[in-house]
C-alpha cells in the first residue's frame, strides 16, 4: 500500500510540475507536452495517415490528436489487429511509413501479429504504444505489458521512452530505422507520465547512426564478376523479389532483364514488380507457383536472386535446389546472403543503384531456345490445371475464372490485397499486373485476417487506384469487425469473398497427406450477406456462373464499398504444387 | 564440426540489448556457454564476449544477424588461437585443510592460485586462467571440500593491433575471420 501511495505522489509531483512549467518561458524554444510532441513530430515526419484505437495510457496522445484531426487523419479500426493490418496495407500501397497507435496491455499486444507480420515482410511502420506511467513499472499495474520485451524479437528496432524529453530523438530514429535499408517495424512505447510532462521541445530528423549502416556499399569488382557470369551463360535465370519493388528499382530491373533477355519469375512478394504479360515474365516460383519457373531452377546455369531472400516456400527441398546453378544475389540485407542457398557472388547494395551497374557491364543478349523451355512448360500447365482453372467445363465456380474476370475488366490496373490460403494462391497465380504495387499479400507470415484491414489502409494509401480485397471465408472471419472502420471511413475498398466452405488450403493437405480426414476445416458460415448489410455495406451473392459477369460489373461500379460473395466449388486444390520438403523440380501438375 | 567459438560484439550502452542478442541465440536454440559484458576500451561503447560450441556455418549466420541489430556496432567471430582468453575462478575451502600436511597449499602454489582472503573458517582462492586449468584445480581441490565455486564467463581480446574505436562509423565487415 505505501509503495502505491508513494508512486501515485511522485505522479501527482511531476503533474504538477508540468503545470507551473507551462507558463509562458522567455526562451524562443517551444514548450510541449510529451503528446503535443508526439503529433507535431508526426506532422514533421510528413505522416497524413495514422490507423489506432485509443485507451487509458494513449489518452493524452488522443487528447492532443483532438486538435490536429484535419492535418492529420486517424482511422479509428474496431481491433488493433486490424489497424496494424491496415497500416500495413497503407505502407505497402503508398511506399510510406505507416503509422499506428494503441494503448498498453492488451491493446499494444494485439498488435504483435501485424508487427511479426511487418518483420518478416519488411514493411516500414512506427508504432507507438502507451505505457503505465514510468513509476508504475514493473508493479503489474492495470494494463501494464512488458512491451519491449514481448515485441522485441519481432521488431527492427524498439525503445521506450519514460521522459518527455526523450520522445523527438526516439521518434526521430525509429522513423530513420524503419524506413532506411531493409524496411522494417519500430515500436517506440511511451509511458504515460512522459505524455503529459512537458518539456522544450525541439525536433531534428535522424539521417545517420554511428552502429547503423542501412545500405551496404556496393563493390564493383562483385557487378563486374556477377557480369561476367551472365554475359557467358547460356540458360541464365532471374528470381525477383519484393526488393525490386522497396528500392522503386521496378524500371532499372526491367532495362536489366531486356538487355540481357533473361527469363524471370518472381516470388508473391515481387509480384506485380513486373507487368504480368511481359514476354520475358515466366511466372510464379513457389509451391504453388507455375511449372517451367519450378522445374527449370534445377536447369538453369546461373541463377540471379534479386532482393528476394529464398524462403523455403519457393526453394522447397534446399538438398537440391539449383545445385547445378552458379548463384548471383544482389541484395540490401547481408545477413541474407549464405543464408539458406550459397552464392557465388553477392552484390551487396541497394538495387536501384546496382542494377544500372550490372545493365551497363552485361552484353545484350537474348536466350530464345532457354526461353521456349518456360513457354512448353506453360502449355503443358495450360492444358492439365490453367484451362480447367479459368475456363471451367463444369457448372460450379472456379476462384480463378473470377479473378481472370476482376483482371480483365480492370486492365490489371487494381490493387489485389489477399488473405491467406487458396484463394491468395489462385488470386497471385491469375491476377494479371500491368502496375507496380498491385500485389499486396501476407507472404513470410501466411497471417489469415491480413486482407480485409490491409486493403482498407491500402486504399487509404493509393485512393486513385482500385482496391479490391479478395477473401477466403476462414480469413474474412478473423477481421470481419473491420467491416465497421471501412463503413464509418467511407473507404471504397470492394470486397470479394470467394466462399468455398472450407479452410480449403488446410483441406487440400488433409486430402493429399492425410487421407481424406477433414479435421475441423468443414465452416457453417454465418450468412455474410446479411452480416455484411449489417454493417451498412452494399451486397450481393452469386452462385450461378450466368450471374457473375454482371455482378462484378456492379461490384466494380459502385461508387462506395460493396461486398461481393461468391460460392465457390468447395473441394478445388491449387496445382501445381511442390509437396512440402520435396524439390522443386518435384513440382507435381496434378 | 562443432568447435568453441568466441564472438565479440561492440554495442551502444542501450537497455535491453542484452536481450536483443540472446534472442539471436534463444530463436535457433543455440545455448550460450558464457557471456560476459563491460565497458570496452571506448567510453560509451560496450563490449559483450559470448562463448558457443557451434558449426562454422552456425556462428557465420549468428554474427551476421548480430551485426544487423542497429544498435551493434561490429561483431567478431574466433576459435581460440586467434584470440588471448581467459576466466576467472573463486573457490572456497574450509582453512583447516591447509592446517596439517600442507597438500591443500601445494596445490594452490603448483596452479599459481592466489590467496584472496584466509579467515577462521574459510579461505578463498583465485584463480585465473584457461577454463582447463580451473577445471583441473577444482578437481584437485574437490576431495578437501569446495564450500563453493563461481566462475566468470570468459574475456578475450583479439591478437590484432586494432581496436574498435578507430572502426567506429565506418561501415560494417569482415565479420567471421576465415578458419
Amino acid at each position: 500500500m505505501n509503495v502505491n501511495i508513494k508512486i501515485s505522489e511522485k505522479i501527482m509531483e511531476t503533474l504538477t510540475a508540468s503545470i507551473k512549467k507551462t507558463e509562458p518561458n522567455k526562451s524562443d524554444k517551444e514548450i510541449l507536452s510529451g503528446a503535443d510532441a508526439i503529433i507535431r513530430i508526426l506532422q514533421e515526419e510528413a505522416v497524413d495517415t495514422i490507423f489506432g484505437y485509443p485507451g487509458g495510457a494513449i489518452m493524452p496522445v488522443y487528447d492532443s490528436l483532438y486538435d490536429h484531426n484535419e492535418s492529420i487523419r486517424h482511422i479509428l479500426a474496431r481491433h488493433e489487429q486490424g489497424a496494424i493490418h491496415a497500416a500495413q496495407g497503407y505502407a505497402r500501397a503508398s511506399g510510406k511509413v505507416g503509422v499506428c497507435l494503441a494503448t498498453s496491455g492488451p491493446g499494444a499486444t494485439n498488435l504483435i501479429t501485424g508487427i511479426a507480420d511487418a518483420q518478416i515482410d519488411s514493411t516500414p511502420l512506427v508504432c507507438i504504444t502507451g505505457q503505465v506511467a514510468s513509476g508504475f513499472l514493473g508493479s503489474d499495474a492495470f494494463q501494464e505489458t512488458d512491451m519491449i520485451g514481448i515485441s522485441m524479437p519481432v521488431t527492427k528496432w524498439n525503445f521506450q521512452v519514460t521522459k518527455a524529453e526523450e520522445i523527438p530523438t526516439a521518434l526521430a530514429k525509429a522513423f530513420y530505422v524503419a524506413q532506411t535499408g531493409r524496411p522494417g517495424p519500430v515500436l517506440i512505447d511511451i509511458t504515460k507520465d512522459a505524455q503529459f510532462d512537458v518539456f522544450e521541445f525541439e525536433y531534428e530528423k535522424c539521417t545517420k547512426l554511428r552502429s547503423y549502416f542501412p545500405v551496404p556499399d556496393y563493390e564493383i569488382s562483385k557487378i563486374e564478376e556477377a557480369a561476367d557470369l551472365i554475359n557467358t551463360a547460356e540458360r541464365p535465370f532471374v528470381l525477383f523479389g519484393q526488393g525490386v519493388i522497396l528500392a522503386n528499382a521496378e524500371k532499372e530491373f526491367k532495362q536489366f532483364i531486356e538487355k540481357t533477355g533473361i527469363p524471370s519469375a518472381w516470388t508473391i512478394m515481387g509480384l506485380s514488380a513486373l507487368d504480368t504479360d511481359h514476354p520475358l515474365n515466366v511466372g510464379m516460383l513457389g509451391m504453388h507457383g507455375n511449372y517451367g519457373p519450378n522445374l527449370l531452377t534445377n536447369e538453369c546455369d546461373v541463377l540471379i536472386a534479386i532482393g528476394m531472400r529464398f524462403d523455403d516456400r519457393v526453394t522447397g527441398s534446399l538438398d537440391n535446389y539449383a545445385t547445378q546453378a552458379k548463384v548471383i544475389h544482389l541484395e540490401i540485407d547481408p545477413a541474407e546472403i549464405d543464408k539458406n542457398v550459397p552464392t557465388d557472388v553477392a552484390v551487396l547494395g541497394d538495387a536501384k543503384e546496382t542494377l544500372p551497374e550490372l545493365t551497363k557491364r552485361v552484353k545484350s543478349n537474348s536466350h530464345p531456345d532457354w526461353l521456349q523451355r518456360f513457354r512448353d512448360c506453360d502449355k503443358k500447365e495450360f492444358e492439365k490445371v490453367i484451362e480447367n482453372e479459368l475456363y471451367p467445363s463444369t457448372d460450379i465456380l472456379s476462384m480463378g475464372e473470377v479473378i481472370r474476370l476482376i483482371s480483365e475488366k480492370t486492365n490489371g490496373e487494381a490493387i489485389i490485397v489477399t488473405d491467406v490460403g487458396q484463394h491468395q494462391m489462385i488470386a497471385c497465380r491469375y491476377s494479371r499486373f500491368t502496375k507496380s504495387k498491385g500485389s499486396i499479400t501476407s507472404g513470410g507470415l501466411g497471417t489469415m485476417g491480413f486482407g480485409l484491414p490491409a486493403a482498407l489502409g491500402a486504399k487509404i494509401g493509393a485512393p486513385d487506384r482500385e482496391v479490391i480485397a479478395v477473401l477466403g471465408d476462414g480469413g474474412f472471419q478473423m477481421t470481419i469487425q473491420e467491416l465497421a472502420t471501412i463503413y464509418q471511413t467511407k473507404t471504397k475498398v470492394k470486397i470479394l469473398l470467394l466462399n468455398n466452405e472450407f479452410l480449403g488450403m488446410v483441406r487440400q493437405w488433409q486430402q493429399l497427406f492425410f487421407e481424406k480426414r477433414y479435421s475441423f476445416t468443414k465452416m457453417d458460415n454465418p450468412d455474410f450477406q446479411v452480416v455484411a448489410e449489417g454493417f451498412r455495406i452494399k451486397t450481393n451473392r452469386v452462385i450461378k456462373r450466368e450471374k457473375l459477369d454482371v455482378a462484378l460489373d456492379e461490384f466494380l461500379t459502385a461508387d462506395s464499398s460493396f461486398f461481393l460473395e461468391i460460392m465457390v466449388g468447395k473441394e478445388n486444390n491449387v496445382f501445381p504444387m511442390v509437396p512440402s520438403g520435396k524439390c522443386v523440380s518435384d513440382i507435381r501438375l496434378e | 564440426m562443432k568447435k568453441d567459438y568466441t564472438i565479440t560484439i561492440y554495442t551502444e550502452n542501450q537497455v535491453g540489448l542484452l536481450n536483443r542478442i540472446t534472442i539471436i541465440f534463444t530463436k535457433r536454440k543455440v545455448n550460450i556457454e558464457s557471456i560476459t559484458v563491460s565497458q570496452s576500451e571506448t567510453e560509451g561503447i560496450h563490449r559483450f564476449t559470448i562463448v558457443i560450441n557451434e558449426t562454422k556455418e552456425a556462428v557465420s549466420k549468428i554474427v551476421k544477424q548480430i551485426e544487423k541489430l542497429v544498435d551493434v556496432l561490429r561483431a567478431y567471430a574466433n576459435q581460440a588461437e586467434e584470440i588471448i582468453q581467459q576466466e576467472m575462478a573463486l573457490f572456497k575451502i574450509p582453512t583447516r585443510v591447509f592446517a596439517h600436511g600442507g597438500k591443500a597449499e601445494k596445490i594452490v602454489r603448483n596452479h599459481n592460485a592466489r590467496v584472496l582472503t584466509m579467515e577462521k573458517e574459510f579461505t578463498v582462492i583465485e584463480k585465473t586462467g584457461y577454463h582447463s586449468e580451473t577445471k583441473q584445480l577444482f578437481d584437485e581441490l574437490e576431495p578437501y571440500g569446495i564450500i563453493e565455486f563461481s566462475q566468470s564467463g570468459r574475456i578475450a581480446v583479439s591478437k590484432t593491433d586494432k581496436g574498435i574505436s578507430g572502426l567506429v562509423g565506418e561501415p560494417k565487415d569482415e565479420m567471421i575471420s576465415e578458419i
